[in-house]
């Protein structure tokens, strides 16, 4: 099963390395398609507009999804966590077509800032989670027992709490980064035409051939994407949460 | 004056009162132990005190100054958490010297005074470690030496030993006795194990479904027993249905159920009449195989109907008349002291007049 699902991943990789144009058969190892790739200025601008919405989006999401954490752990609210959880089991496919709806009801040209927003609002819920798992697992009475040795509220906050929670934050960010990057449904809705990211750029470039360009920009896009997830796991078990 | 006076204390959690109309007063220099079974206040009590919790009803005075309105962290007082709660992002050092560092003592002064504190609980070599790598006995020294650093007026310890295996815990009991000695500072120490609370305490409140049922000396809690809960709770005890026929000042004459006449003390003073019960302590009953002759003691002849043996005393079960069932000790003075009698014999039992105490109900 595994086999299948990794297969068609290896098989991409191989053959942004083949020198065959068509790509059918293996007629030996290059670079060339990759130096097609960083010539191309379209592919390029695609990446530096994914790469400012990732960005942007992750970076916003991250303080407002933390927020939330917070209050999701803080306060035991009925409404809340059906809020931020339910974002989560919506279909792609819906949020992309409600949001589009809704910024053209605002009257918000589409572009850069409708795709930034579409991101922030999505990725909260994935940030959010990540910080009350993290805050779940710490030890109350350490709140208790800084406010005890002559921490104030917001001392108790910036030295403990706050701390304790900074691997989930980071882990919570770049999970926020990745689904940004990688997101190809929602975008496709908001962009407009000006704006091009680099899922939709391979997407419209599919549609006339299949070059071997695209299995190179593929292959970086899931090493970028490996690397973030690996770096997601690592965080997440590494600074002990002070759990007796 | 009192260092601390809880006047009239009662707290709710949703409609159920978990500690009510709690009144006591702790004096400076005080090992004073608040004790009771799970459930009975004695935390919720402690947490008021350090102001993590605030009573619905009653006042808390420190040196006669109401402390309703002083937030945790102005209070003079630091707590030793159950789960120590060791910061575990941050060094051994740094865990003892974030007292220092909000009362923002000098970075220059800081460090020799955490080295001495390191000292003091034998962790000189651990200051850089991270909590993580320590032992529980270590972590329990930390957190001791974290609460003491900037000398509080009073430190509040909730259950510190309860996490520590047997040996450990003997080995802490001695360590805080001579600790709270040394550093003069008043401690005030939450347990559920009426051994510890009897081995450490200057003084002990017990504590029974949110209400102090005594407050007293170790021997007084142990010996005077105020009502049944407490001559029940602390150690083990006999309690036999008793009325009292005729009293002589404390000295009183007891009608008890299966026994007919015996001779006790009162705890409180009590009127002819009077219903109760007699608690006698397994000790203080002696066995013998020949009856034994002495004016004032009372006699009983029993059947050992059972034994266990517990290494530095048995106990037996003894069944006197046809109901009444009596648990007597007796130490293991020799190495056959455990097969002195056995179930079946027949024996004699006795105790002093001043060895039973009369507690009546209500």
């Amino acid at each position: 099963m595994y086999l299948f699902l990794y297969l068609p991943l290896v098989v991409v990789v191989a053959y942004s390395f083949n020198q065959s144009r068509l790509g059918a058969e293996w007629t030996g190892f290059t670079l060339h398609w990759y130096q097609v790739l960083f010539a191309d200025a379209e592919m390029m601008r695609a990446a530096w507009n994914s790469l400012v919405i990732g960005l942007v989006a992750s970076v916003s999401a991250t303080v407002f999804g933390t927020l939330a954490g917070l209050a999701l752990h803080k306060f035991r609210l009925r409404l809340l966590p059906v809020l931020i959880v339910t974002p989560l089991a919506i279909p792609d496919i819906l949020w992309g077509v409600s949001l589009l709806v809704f910024f053209v009801l605002l009257n918000l040209t589409l572009g850069m800032l409708s795709v930034i927003l579409a991101h922030v609002a999505f990725c909260i819920s994935y940030v959010a989670v990540v910080i009350r798992a993290r805050l779940s697992g710490m030890d109350e009475s350490l709140v208790e027992a800084a406010r005890d040795l002559g921490a104030t509220a917001w001392g108790s906050f910036r030295f403990v709490t706050l701390p304790l929670m900074a691997p989930g934050i980071i882990a919570g960010a770049l999970l926020a980064f990745t689904m940004s990057i990688d997101d190809f449904v929602i975008t496709f809705f908001t962009a407009g035409v000006g704006t091009t990211t680099l899922p939709l750029k391979i997407y419209t470039m599919i549609k006339v051939t299949v070059t071997p360009e695209i299995n190179a920009v593929s292959t970086l896009l899931m090493v970028l994407t490996m690397l973030l997830v690996l770096a997601i796991a690592r965080l997440s078990p590494q600074i002990p949460s002070g759990k007796p | 004056m009192a260092l601390l006076e809880i006047r009239h204390v009662t707290k709710r959690f949703g409609g159920l009162a978990a500690v009510s109309d709690a009144s006591l007063e702790i004096q400076p220099g005080e090992f004073f132990t608040l004790l009771g079974p799970s459930g009975c206040g004695k935390t919720t009590l402690l947490r008021m005190i350090a102001g993590f919790d605030v009573p619905d009803a009653g006042q808390i005075l420190l040196d006669g100054v109401d402390l309703a309105a002083t937030p945790p962290e102005r209070r003079p007082f630091h707590t030793v958490f159950q789960s120590y709660a060791l910061f575990p992002h941050m060094t051994v050092a740094d865990n003892i010297a974030f007292p220092l560092r909000m009362a923002k003592v000098d970075e220059r002064k800081l460090a020799a005074r955490v080295a001495a504190a390191l000292g003091e609980v034998r962790l000189q070599d651990m200051g850089t470690r991270y909590p993580n790598a320590l032992s529980g006995g270590q972590k329990q020294r930390v957190a001791l030496a974290r609460a003491l650093i900037d000398r509080p007026r009073l430190l509040l310890l909730d259950e510190p030993l309860a996490a520590l295996d047997l040996k450990l815990r003997e080995q802490m009991q001695s360590e805080l006795i001579s600790l709270q000695k040394d550093v003069g500072i008043t401690f005030v120490y939450v347990t559920h194990d009426q051994g510890e609370a009897l081995a450490l305490s200057h003084r002990i409140a017990v504590m029974n479904e949110g209400r102090v049922s005594q407050i007293g000396t170790p021997d007084e809690v142990y010996e005077f027993p105020a009502n049944r809960f407490v001559a029940d709770f602390i150690g083990t005890c006999n309690l036999l249905d008793a009325r009292v026929m005729a009293l002589d000042g404390e000295r009183v004459t007891l009608n008890v159920a299966g026994l007919g006449t015996v001779r006790a003390w009162s705890s409180r003073p009590c009127q002819q009449g009077d219903r109760g019960v007699l608690a006698l302590r397994p000790e203080k009953i002696q066995l013998d195989r020949a009856p034994s002759s002495g004016g004032e003691a009372s006699h009983f002849l029993g059947t050992i109907r059972g034994q266990m043996y517990l290494g530095d005393v048995t106990v037996y079960k003894v069944e006197i008349g046809n109901a009444v069932l009596v648990e007597a000790l007796l130490p293991n003075s020799t190495a056959r002291g455990a097969r002195l009698f056995a179930p079946g014999d027949q024996i004699y039992l006795s105790w002093g007049y001043d060895a039973g105490r009369f507690i009546h109900d209500g």
